[in-house]
Formats: structure tokens, C-alpha cells, sequence
């Protein structure tokens, strides 16, 4: 039977959000050709309730690959495991996050084993007559939407934008296998050697994981008024964002730029609070499911985007919304 | 230490035009400029060439008048300059193009660091700096942010996930694809353009290279663009004016009834 993969990312032994969504994507895929839906993951010590929830989740197999030094991501050792597995298993399609980590392993596994890529999806499809994977993506700064196909190449390989699609229903007793792989140890070799990790003090970073964003722009005047954005962002739970030009003028620092030459989001809400709405700043935020802009110039470009929008000054209208968002919280 | 700097020649995107009957982009009277991202890897290049010497090359595939972009990395500072040109690179994607920039590194020969911007504005894929590093073997750091330190031909480096930041330790020659973080690129000197003017920047075909011709091209690419489409731009959102007569406090008092009501308080 061909075989859907879905690469699972974890951190310190945690599954990512990103793993489900991706089961979400390949169940979808799966049932349409009738094939099974594998999730595959690296790491350390993984503990069995984590693999059983990739089950429930909508796995019918999760091939597990476990080593010292799986434990954190480095490309080569990932790279060779999942190439090894590709020639074992042969599966027809394979998706991963469009993440740091996906984004980085998925076009050197490409090379080595020989296929194509599509970076970034934020649709997939089966194309009827063929079986064939469409791999939508938008391009050019958001302006277009490309559909591409791997005709004669396999497996067929996308990473796709976090948070494009919800996290299917967990389904309480769903049966599936977990299979364990031997690993050549010559395969678990790296050249490159990780010394340590730093969470940023910054308390925004992870903007990609975060189903809320309150970003700033422009509008903002000068450094000092991000605290606004701050307090709002607080009082909504939300990670904060920023435009290029407050990132360039120093306001914030660049792990919270989003758009062209920053990050793509796509959270439940994105708050646009003085931001124009650039389209290099759309493109990094305009599939977000609810876009709420606030901004004095009627004519900005970020109005088209929005779901919500004020029309008005953001000095006054910002503080109107975290004095009601207190006073609610208080009674 | 000599260093690589594969760029890219894109269209400023904030002017791009789209045919909307075909749905494709107008390229005339677009400008091009060179992938700003691609900036701060040669802006870091000739910044660890000034503190260790050597010499920073840059490389480019694309159309004939990507000569231009190659000649403004070198009024920047860079030393030399390879532009690879030819009817049957054209339709690459990022596997052939991967393919053909790593037997264009071949060529250049000798070196310690290939440094990349982490993607390019235009097709923002990401995945040419790390399809080289598979191709030519390197090891790879993507969205490196520092470069802490270079010691017996070892390099310390930052860099960003979405966890914060983690340090890596790669021995040269590796690859590099940097974010915005890692530097402030300069802007070209006076000297600098005379030497780009006085230039020959050599264009290579795939006879040039070390190629397989079936490798190369439309015909070397595993994908296919088989459609493109024209997204719907706008939400038709509710827009609340205040400038015209609404209050802004029953505005707030709207925003707020709409996040409850997609239960995102």
C-alpha cells in the first residue's frame, strides 16, 4: 500500500503543534488515494503516550528513530536517518512544517534523495486524473498563488506554513503501529556540533507558534510606544510583531519582524496596530485567519487585508482597548 | 580565508505589477535589485575578510543583465565576480539550480565559507543555500544570526529558531545562510564602482562547468509550476471610521465584540 508521510517535530521531547496539523494535511491527502498515513520522528527517549497521540491524531504508523544524538535537530544525522528510511519504505508523498527545522532539513534531503520540493504550502490537493500532489503556494510576495507538481519524481515533497490548517479532533482508542528503526550508527554522525541553546530574554520569540499577534508599525513614532503594543499585547495573550521599518530604526529587535525579510505567521488573530500594510509586510501575515488594522490613514493598504478595521488614531484608540480589556478583566 | 557568495537578482518587489488576465508578473519596467537578503551575506563576507584576510568571490545564475547585480557586490567591496548565463538554465528550479550553483563553487575552487541570505524576496523558498550544502557536502547552518568565532578552521555560530537561538560549531569549509540579524550591509564606495566598472565578470555556460546537461534546466527540474493564480486581495472587512463622526470608544467597544465573538479574548 503507498504510504502519506508527515515528519513530527519535537522539542526536548515534546511534540509540536506543527506534527498534528501535518496529520491533518495527510489524512486529508491519504484517504483521497487510499493509502496509508505515516508520521515519522526523530529523537531521544520519546515516551510511547507521545507516539499513541500521533495515533489518535490520525496516524495509521509512526515510524520511530531514536538516538542521543536525534535529541536535537542537526541536519546531517536527520538527513541521513530519513534517507534511509525513503529507500526502505518508498513513500509516495512526504511533508514536513514549513519551520526552521523543516525548512532546513527537507531541501538537503531533496539532493540526497533525488526529488523535488515545494517550499512553504499553504494548500495541498490530489489532482483526479493522475494521483499527482498539488503544491499550492503563494509567491512573489503573496501576489500570486502557484500550484506545482513532482510528475515523475518520488517521494513527493512540500513543507507547509504552520498554523494553515487546525489540529484534527483526537479520536479516544484509534489503533495504529508504532515501528522502531534500526539505525546504521554510521548514519548517526554529525560534523556539526551544537554547544548550546539560548532562549532569547525577548519574551516574542516563537512568534511562529503563537495563535495571537499584536504587531506595530510605523504609526508608533518612536521607539518608546511599543510599550503600548506591549501592554495590549499582554492583556490578549499575544506575541508581539513588527514591521520592517521599527526593526530597522532599532524600536524592536529583528526576531520580531514579520513579512518578506522576516518571518511568516499566519495566528488566529493578527493585529496591525500603525502598520501601512507594505506588501512585503502582507506577505508575511495576510493568510492569518482574523486581521484586525489599526491605523489614521484610510487609504492604507492593510484595510484591504482586514476582517476588523478602526479608522482612526492609534493613540487614542489603543489605550481605549487595553483600559476595557482591564476593566473586564477586573470585574 | 576565502569566502563564496552566491546571490540572486530579483525584481524590487514593492513595485511588482501582475497581468491580471494572465496572471503573470510584468517584468518591463520593473527594477532589479540584488535578493536584500543576500546583502548581509556579503555585507558578513567582507567583514571576516577584513579579519582574516583572503578574498570574497560572488556568484550569480540568471539572465545576462544579472551582471549588474554582480557588479554591484563588487563596488561594495567584493573582489570578483561569476555570473552563470545560458539558454539551458532557464526553468530551473531550486533542485537544478542547486545542482548548477554547486558545480559553479566547483569551478571557482578554494575555498572556506559559502555564505548565503537565508532566501530570496522573490520565490522565498529558502532552499538553494541548503540544496547546495547537500550537493557540495557541506555543513550547514540556515538562519545564522552571529558569527561568534572562527579558531583552526572551525566556526562558532548562532542561529534563530523559533526556541531562541542555539550555538553551533562547523568546521570550514560549511555553508551558511544568514538572516538580517548577523550585520548592516554597506553601501557601495566610489572606488568601489570604478573596480566594478573596469571588471570582466566571466559568464559560464554549462560548457564551462562540469555539468550533466539532463541536469540542468526545465529538463533537470523535479517540479512544475502547472498554475498560477491570482489570490482575492481583499476581506471586506468592517471598517470603522472615527474621522468621520463614529466615536472611537464605540469603536473599541465593536473591536472588542468581534474578538469575543471569534473567541479570541
Amino acid at each position: 500500500m503507498s504510504e502519506v508521510w508527515t515528519l513530527a517535530e519535537q522539542h526536548n521531547g515534546q511534540l509540536k503543534p506543527i506534527s498534528f496539523e501535518l496529520l491533518a494535511r495527510g489524512r486529508k491527502l491519504a484517504n483521497k488515494l487510499n493509502a496509508e498515513l505515516s508520521a515519522v520522528i526523530l529523537g531521544a527517549n520519546l515516551d510511547d503516550e507521545s507516539l499513541q497521540e500521533l495515533i489518535l491524531h490520525g496516524a495509521d504508523k509512526v515510524y520511530v528513530a531514536e538516538d542521543t544524538i536525534l535529541g536535537h535537530f542537526l541536519v546531517e544525522p536527520y538527513s541521513n536517518v530519513l534517507e534511509h528510511l525513503v529507500n526502505e519504505y518508498h513513500p509516495d508523498i512526504f511533508i514536513a512544517g514549513a519551520t526552521t527545522l523543516g525548512r532546513t532539513l527537507m531541501p538537503y534531503l531533496a539532493i540526497k534523495v533525488n526529488t523535488g520540493l515545494t517550499a512553504d504550502c499553504t494548500e495541498l490537493e490530489i489532482e483526479d486524473e493522475t494521483g499527482n500532489l498539488l503544491q499550492i503556494r503563494p509567491a512573489i510576495g503573496g501576489n500570486i498563488l502557484a500550484t506545482i507538481k513532482t510528475p515523475k519524481h518520488r517521494p513527493q515533497m512540500a513543507t507547509v506554513r504552520p498554523k494553515s490548517i487546525a489540529i484534527p479532533k483526537r479520536i479516544e482508542g484509534r489503533q495504529g503501529e508504532i515501528v522502531k528503526i534500526e539505525i546504521p550508527s554510521e548514519l548517526l554522525k554529525s560534523r556539526t556540533e551544537i554547544l548550546g541553546t539560548r532562549s532569547s530574554v525577548d519574551e516574542a520569540l516563537g512568534l511562529e507558534d503563537a495563535d495571537k499577534i499584536v504587531a506595530g508599525g510605523r504609526g508608533l513614532k518612536k521607539s518608546d510606544n511599543f510599550e503600548l503594543i506591549k501592554e495590549l499585547a499582554e492583556l490578549l495573550s499575544a506575541a508581539i510583531g513588527a514591521s520592517r521599518e521599527t526593526v530597522d530604526r532599532g524600536w524592536i529587535s529583528y526576531p520580531h519582524q514579520v513579512g518578506l525579510t522576516g518571518k511568516t505567521v499566519s495566528p488566529k488573530l493578527y493585529m496591525a496596530i500603525g502598520i501601512s500594510g507594505a506588501i512585503q509586510h502582507l506577505a508575511g501575515m495576510k493568510t492569518s485567519e482574523n486581521i484586525v488594522a489599526i491605523n489614521n490613514d484610510p487609504d492604507a493598504q492593510i484595510f484591504q487585508l482586514a476582517d476588523f478595521g478602526i479608522i482612526g488614531d492609534l493613540f487614542e484608540v489603543v489605550p481605549a482597548i487595553i483600559e476595557e480589556l482591564r476593566k473586564r478583566k477586573d470585574s | 580565508m576565502n569566502i563564496i557568495v552566491p546571490i540572486k537578482q530579483v525584481p524590487e518587489t514593492g513595485n511588482v505589477r501582475i497581468d491580471e488576465e494572465k496572471g503573470t508578473i510584468v517584468r518591463e519596467g520593473v527594477e532589479s535589485i540584488i535578493n536584500p537578503l543576500d546583502l548581509y551575506a556579503i555585507e558578513v563576507a567582507l567583514q571576516l575578510r577584513e579579519d582574516y584576510g583572503g578574498s570574497v568571490k560572488v556568484i550569480s545564475m540568471g539572465p545576462k543583465n544579472a551582471e549588474k547585480a554582480i557588479k554591484e557586490a563588487i563596488s561594495m567591496g567584493c573582489d570578483d565576480g561569476f555570473l552563470v548565463s545560458d539558454r539551458a538554465f532557464a526553468g530551473s528550479d531550486t533542485w537544478a539550480t542547486s545542482y548548477t550553483l554547486s558545480k559553479a563553487i566547483e569551478k571557482i575552487g578554494q575555498y572556506d565559507l559559502v555564505i548565503t541570505g537565508v532566501r530570496a524576496t522573490d520565490g522565498d523558498t529558502g532552499q538553494v543555500g541548503p540544496g547546495i550544502s547537500a550537493f557540495l557536502d557541506l555543513p550547514l547552518s540556515t538562519y545564522t544570526s552571529s558569527i561568534k568565532e572562527v579558531k583552526d578552521s572551525k566556526i562558532i555560530v548562532e542561529r534563530l529558531t523559533e526556541e531562541g537561538y542555539e550555538t553551533l560549531k562547523l568546521p570550514m569549509p560549511c555553508l551558511l545562510t544568514v538572516v538580517k540579524e548577523i550585520s548592516y550591509p554597506r553601501l557601495p564606495t566610489l572606488r568601489g564602482k570604478q573596480h566594478a566598472r573596469s571588471k570582466q565578470i566571466p559568464i559560464w555556460g554549462p560548457d564551462d562547468m562540469d555539468v550533466d546537461r539532463s541536469l540542468v534546466g526545465i529538463n533537470g527540474s523535479p517540479v512544475r509550476v502547472v498554475k498560477i493564480t491570482r489570490p482575492k486581495v481583499t476581506r471586506n472587512g468592517k471598517i470603522l471610521d472615527t474621522t468621520k463622526g463614529i466615536d472611537s470608544k464605540d469603536a473599541v467597544m465593536e473591536l472588542l465584540d468581534f474578538l469575543k465573538e471569534k473567541e479570541l479574548l
